[in-house]
């Protein structure tokens, strides 16, 4: 492991951001819809955490409610041993799609929460994450003319910019092809290590979140409770065809239901996993290279 | 021969209107004066001073009683819009007041200005409010929430997040909503000076027929009309064509 492998161990540095028994319900009385249940998480600074669970579980609801946008029913966010009560720029949420200004140019979208710099200080920052997420070239042009992989990179520019502690995304990359996906996970890797912020990515993708995660944090269906946390340990940079990445990624398709497999008290709905691929495609094989750790 | 497409429906025009020529030669009775005969009354008019008058007089009227509303209806609507409570308050009240005519306040415009400059701009002001205000309202409940909440994110002040997020935001249905008002407008004008004031486009018509059945003058002020007011769309068209304006269509 290289030094820079230790200094962002989630073990080795402090305590950034901590849920404590969060709840959420939308509506009221007979029309309430619990989506988040008894959520309680602890994430260190510099950490990169996925959130997967499947569509309509909750996973941007839970983005939501860490970022300040809504109030949780139940429950605590705190950061930095504040509890949050609204959003903040120090913390930044970076949208499926379309959460770029279009009315802005490239140039404009990034400088957006600088207002407070100088010119000069602010010219500096926007080259600097131009350059950051490398749309040089394209400073001056507007949104609509930009691929959608570029409008997603220009999102985490402009997040990035105003120098946040967290960045929360929420499918950053979900609406864009497999290629682009691929291409901007290996950018997104590369500005967390120069960048080091923390970091919780909500995805559906399992490749993906292996790929990235130092931690995979996995919900059930709604309402979404953690079912399961899983550490990644393989050190960056993760060859997708090392026989390790393969077995991690193996047993996290086999992975399906761990409560019954370990305490055999028997499948029950409450316990299923949201993950139901199945036996794995490769081999079948019983999971047993990640660490798990229920929360 | 292949003409380039823009002038095509040039040549239309030209067909129609030669068209309409040979139908007048042919028709026996007076029914409605050929192009020629219109053609020389509007040089008449400009012979004699008064057509860039009273196309002077209308726009005037225009300008004030437009541009009234868009102060007074924009701002007003984009705060209905945007505190839910106002709009459920005066969304009931609108829905009234907007569909009587402009034209059903003529009385009411007389009796409060009397003849003149301002009951025409009062009524003008009373046709383009009421939608005005309405296309705001939209406007804002339309922001995609996503706009909003990014803007909420970067800990903008009430008035950097109304003059960087709100006011960008709605500008592409505004725009639209000034074209179709500016439209009103010059709907509303040439009503509005047949009944009300002794200058003006509409004036212009009324009086051709009063003084001796001039019907050549009456076409002549309705064509006027209908080109000015041709410009007036383009002129409004070409803003919405400015890049960081006309956003809405190229993004979604
Ligand atoms: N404002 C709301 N009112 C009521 N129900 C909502 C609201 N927003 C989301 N939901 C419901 O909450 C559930 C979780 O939504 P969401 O957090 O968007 O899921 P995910 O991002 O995991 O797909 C969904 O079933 C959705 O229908
Ligand atoms: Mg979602």
């Amino acid at each position: 492991m290289s030094l820079a492998e230790v200094a962002k161990n989630p073990a080795g540095t402090g305590q950034k951001l901590k849920l404590q028994h969060l709840g959420m319900v939308y509506g009221q009385d007979a029309e309430s819809v619990p989506v988040l249940e008894d959520i309680n998480l602890d994430v260190s600074d510099g950490e990169f955490v996925c959130i997967v669970g499947p569509s309509g579980c909750g996973k941007s609801t839970l983005l939501n409610v860490m970022a300040g946008f809504l109030p949780a029913t139940a429950g605590t966010v705190t950061i930095d041993g504040e509890v949050v009560t609204g959003p903040d720029p120090r913390r930044i949420l970076v949208f499926q799609e379309r959460g770029v200004f279009p009315w802005l140019t490239v140039e404009g979208n990034i400088g957006f929460g600088l207002s407070k710099l100088t010119r000069e200080e602010r010219r500096q920052r926007i080259a600097h994450y131009v350059q950051a997420v490398r749309l040089q070239g394209f400073e001056h042009v507007y949104p609509s003319d930009l691929s959608g992989g570029m409008k997603q990179r220009l999102q985490v520019a402009r997040a990035l910019a105003v120098n946040p502690d967290i960045l929360y995304l929420d499918e950053p990359f979900g609406a864009l092809d497999f290629v682009t996906r691929v291409i901007m996970r290996g950018e997104l890797h590369r500005i967390w290590q120069t960048e080091r912020r923390t970091i919780l990515f909500v995805t559906h993708d399992i490749d993906e979140a292996v790929q990235l995660a130092d931690r995979v944090v996995v919900l059930s269906s709604r309402p979404a409770r953690i079912q399961d946390i899983l550490t990644i340990d393989i050190p960056h940079p993760r060859n997708i065809s090392s026989p390790r990445y393969l077995q991690l990624r193996d047993d996290f398709f086999f992975w399906r239901n761990p409560v019954a497999g370990r305490d055999s008290s028997g499948p029950s709905s409450q316990q299923q996993p949201c993950w139901r691929y199945g036996i794995s495609p490769f081999s079948g094989r019983p999971p047993r290279s990640f660490r798990r750790r229920l929360a | 021969m292949k003409l380039p497409a823009r002038f095509r429906p040039v040549l239309f025009i030209v067909l129609l209107l030669v068209g309409w020529q040979v139908a007048i030669d042919r028709h026996p009775a007076q029914i409605l004066p050929g192009p020629i005969a219109v053609a020389s009354g509007i040089v008449d008019l400009l012979r004699h001073g008064i057509l860039f008058k009273y196309i002077v007089a209308s726009l005037f009227r225009v300008t004030w009683g437009f541009s009234l509303a868009a102060l007074l209806g924009i701002p007003l609507g984009l705060m209905l819009g945007w505190f839910q409570r106002g709009e459920m308050a005066f969304y009931p009240l609108i829905q009234i007041f907007r569909p009587i005519s402009p034209l059903a306040w003529i009385p009411i415009a007389i009796l409060w200005f009397g003849v003149g400059d301002s009951a025409a701009i009062f009524l003008i002001f009373v046709g383009c409010f009421f939608p005005m205000l309405l296309i705001a309202m939209t406007a804002v409940r339309n922001i995609p929430s996503i706009y909003i909440n990014a803007g909420r994110n970067f800990g903008l002040s009430s008035s950097e997040f109304v003059t960087r997020v709100l006011y960008p935001a709605v500008i592409p249905q505004l725009l639209v909503g000034l074209r179709i008002t500016l439209g009103i407008a010059w709907l509303v004008v040439v009503a509005a000076e047949m009944i009300s004031v002794n200058s003006g486009l509409g004036f212009l018509i009324v009086d051709a027929r009063n003084a001796g059945n001039r019907y050549d003058l009456v076409v002549a002020g309705m064509v006027i009309i209908g080109i000015i007011g041709l410009l007036l769309d383009l002129a409004m068209r070409s803003l919405e064509n400015v890049k960081s304006f006309h956003w809405s269509s190229s993004e979604e």
